[in-house]
């Protein structure tokens, strides 16, 4: 699970360089955020422009990295494609987290 | 109009495919399934939404129906009047009382600890038609239509 890490003066962009986020890698995604995100920092926009696909399995695990960054630090989501939108949409989990419509956006608005 | 009725037997077109119950098996089954001329006949959205209902079938049976043991799941693709049919058969344990999950949406409710999980058979039952279930002799066989278009 290869995860790419940059930091924006306190607003860490975390990307997923994967084309899935499914049950077989859902537990390694959930084990490197909580690795990168180890550090103190603001908020966290998790870039998920390159995932095609996330079933329920990849689902649970972005609610659990959102819960283990605690109160203090907001997870925000950004660049859904298609699939990923819709499990999002379906689930009402597009009600729990700042989504923006792409990472630029994340960048420029203050969540 | 069910899906049960194929448009024409001799004209329909069946792919038949066995993965292992692993979860690594099911993301090259699931990818192979997508890669068949039934699949690429459903719009872009209902081609999503299909990936994500075998993925969620296929991957229950791996947790539930086997639970870590090794077997078979066998997949049967058939394109219908109003899109694919689908059958899966595997060997695992039954369904509670041999009845598939109701699949209601879990609370989400921001103040409250979100669930994580539980979202499998309501994404399921939201994307397909004719969903149906037997138990068979020590065996389990599941099957739905995938609608051609996107209906969510």
């Amino acid at each position: 699970m290869q995860l790419q890490t940059k930091d924006h003066g306190g607003l860490l962009v975390v990307t997923v360089c994967e084309d899935r986020i499914d049950a077989a890698g859902a537990i390694q995604f959930k084990e490197r955020m909580r690795e990168v995100t180890e550090a103190p920092s603001g908020r966290v926009v998790l870039d998920l422009s390159r995932v095609l696909f996330l079933d329920s399995s990849g689902l649970g695990a972005v609610v659990a990295v959102l819960k283990l960054l605690g109160p203090e630090r907001k997870l925000e989501l950004a660049g859904l494609t298609p699939t990923v939108a819709k499990v999002f949409r379906l689930t009402r989990m597009d009600t729990v987290f700042i989504i923006h419509p792409t990472l630029t956006d994340g960048l420029q608005k203050v969540g | 109009m069910g899906c049960r009725k194929l448009a024409d037997p001799v004209e329909a077109r069946i792919l038949r495919t066995t993965i292992a119950s692993d979860p690594f098996a099911v993301r090259e089954g699931l990818a192979a399934l997508l890669r068949s001329p039934m699949i690429h006949e459903l719009s872009e959205g209902a081609r999503g939404g299909a990936e994500i209902v075998l993925a969620e079938v296929l991957n229950n049976i791996v947790e539930h129906g086997y639970a870590g043991e090794a077997g078979d799941i066998t997949v049967t693709l058939r394109s219908g009047p109003v899109g694919v049919l689908v059958e899966v058969e595997d060997q695992g344990k039954a369904f509670p009382r041999e009845e598939l999950p109701e699949g209601r949406l879990p609370d989400i409710d921001p103040d409250k600890d979100l669930p994580e999980g539980g979202f499998g058979w309501y994404l399921i039952r939201t994307l397909v038609r004719d969903l149906s279930y037997r138990r068979i002799g020590a065996g389990n066989q599941v099957r739905f239509c995938l609608p051609r278009e996107d209906n969510v």
